[in-house]
């Protein structure tokens, strides 16, 4: 499989209604540890995953991936979408669309199902599924077709820790098996249990980043000691 | 109050005596309306759906002139189709006027905008919970209209159904075209009207409560067989 990292993010802007929403951004992604991106609310974050994935349209600049395969990433949305299907059905979608054989189908559903603990729920209607649950199958869905890539947008918002716990784990698991996370998130103590880089924004731009461990015991700039605090940040 | 006991009484006796007129005309509006509406279906669905997620230049003109034309008067439109497969009209030459086949296709025009305006309403609301998904999911334009013509026919299946409402209950437009011939292209609507004319109001009655009760079971047929309640299997 041909590798799709490093990713050059090279001056990109993003504007909205001649107004911006990010950048310039200007950013290298390397195969490796997760990377988490933090921030205030509205500095940035989602857009910056949404533009890498590319569902989100960039103003100027460039995204150029070493080998741009579109089926080989995936996004988990803050809030989760899912089919009005069965849950099963749900997990199904992806590989169909892949054109992926009914046995090799019903087989990685049937795993995926008893690893995030939902196959007694198979035949439920997704959209009655609590919010935990309904975030638990966006990401097995995002995961069954083993992307190269996988972005998160602050999935676990909203949850309880349990679920949170649960989440994590699974994440870390596929983290270790080779896919490359990228996740924003507001959860300080998540994005130290997870990152292995992190990415720090701040009014659209990349305002510090690196080496986590560096990054959260010597913060260099002062918005991001503060950020880090806990204090408002603008 | 006297006619309307007289219709409920010859409509009881028109029913169980399994009149063979009566039989003969229901049977008539069924495939009729039943035809019309399959075809109407095929052509209006995913013409909602293709509105609801393709951009172009005048897609909002052809969306207003859709809405517009659910206000389209049957008697008109049963005049212009009347021209249309008239001797000295353009396609006169196939015979079409005053066979049943005629009467689908007026039926076909007048239903097509309706199911086309709800069918795109349901799939634009459908569209924007899974725009980002199913972009995210790199599906092409025929997968994603597929998907959610699938995901929406419950709402589909309500626009389908004020279809069958509108064209089973039409007089006007298959009067003119099918000119409500004995046995040929009498049916329901147009034998009431027959029937009021010659002031025999009881069977006039009658047949529209066999109307009504139609109505009602082929509705209830078509929501309980599409399993609009229940849960599937996957």
């Amino acid at each position: 499989m041909t590798q799709m990292l490093p990713l050059t993010l090279t001056d990109v802007v993003v504007r909205r209604r001649g107004k911006r929403i990010i950048g310039p951004v200007t950013h290298r992604l390397e195969q490796g540890p997760p990377t988490i991106v933090i921030g205030p609310n509205g500095s940035g974050k989602t857009t910056l995953l949404r533009v890498i994935h590319g569902i989100e349209r960039i103003s100027t600049g460039q995204v150029n991936w070493t080998h741009d395969a579109p089926d080989q990433q995936a996004f988990v949305f803050q809030n989760p979408i899912v089919l009005r299907r069965t849950v099963a059905e749900n997990l199904a979608y992806p590989l169909r669309l892949a054109g992926v054989d009914k046995a090799e189908i019903i087989s990685r559903v049937t795993t995926w199902l008893a690893r995030i603990g939902l196959d007694a729920l198979a035949n439920t209607a997704a959209t009655r599924l609590s919010g935990g649950e309904r975030q638990k199958l966006a990401i097995a869905r995002a995961l069954i077709r083993t992307p190269q890539v996988l972005f998160l947008d602050e999935p676990c918002a909203n949850l309880d820790g349990h679920t949170t716990r649960e989440i994590e784990a699974l994440l870390s698991e596929t983290a270790a098996a080779g896919t490359r996370l990228i996740m924003a998130t507001h959860n300080m103590g998540q994005a130290r249990r997870l990152a292995g880089d992190v990415i720090f924004m701040l009014n659209g731009k990349i305002h510090e980043s690196g080496a986590a461990n560096y990054i959260m015991n010597t913060p260099q700039t002062s918005e991001l000691k503060s950020f880090f605090q806990g204090d408002i940040v603008t | 109050m006297n006619d309307i006991l007289q219709g409920l009484s010859a409509a009881f006796w028109l029913v169980v005596s399994l009149d063979s007129e009566l039989i003969d005309i229901s049977l008539r509006s069924l495939r009729v309306t039943l035809t019309a509406l399959v075809i109407s279906c095929i052509i209006a669905v995913p013409l909602g759906a293709y509105l609801a997620v393709q951009r172009f230049r005048y897609r909002r003109l052809v969306i207003a002139g859709i809405n517009a034309l659910m206000g389209l008067p049957p008697v008109v439109v049963g005049l212009v189709v009347y021209l249309l497969l008239s001797r000295s009209g353009p396609f006169g030459v196939f015979g079409l006027l005053f066979t049943p086949t005629a009467m689908i296709i007026a039926q076909v025009i007048i239903i097509t905008p309706l199911i086309a305006s709800i069918a795109h309403q349901a799939i634009r609301e459908l569209w924007a919970e899974y725009h980002d998904l199913l972009i995210s999911l790199n599906t092409t334009k025929w997968q994603r209209i597929k998907t959610l013509i699938w995901d929406g026919r419950r709402n589909l299946l309500t626009a389908a159904l004020a279809g069958f409402g509108r064209a089973i209950g039409e007089v006007g437009a298959i009067m003119i075209v099918g000119g409500n011939i004995d046995n040929v292209t009498r049916v329901l609507t147009t034998a009431i009207a027959l029937e009021t004319g010659k002031g025999d109001f009881a069977l006039a009655l009658g047949l529209g409560f066999v109307l009504i009760g139609l109505s009602m079971i082929v509705s209830i047929t078509i929501h309980s067989l599409s399993r609009t309640e229940r849960e599937g299997r996957w």
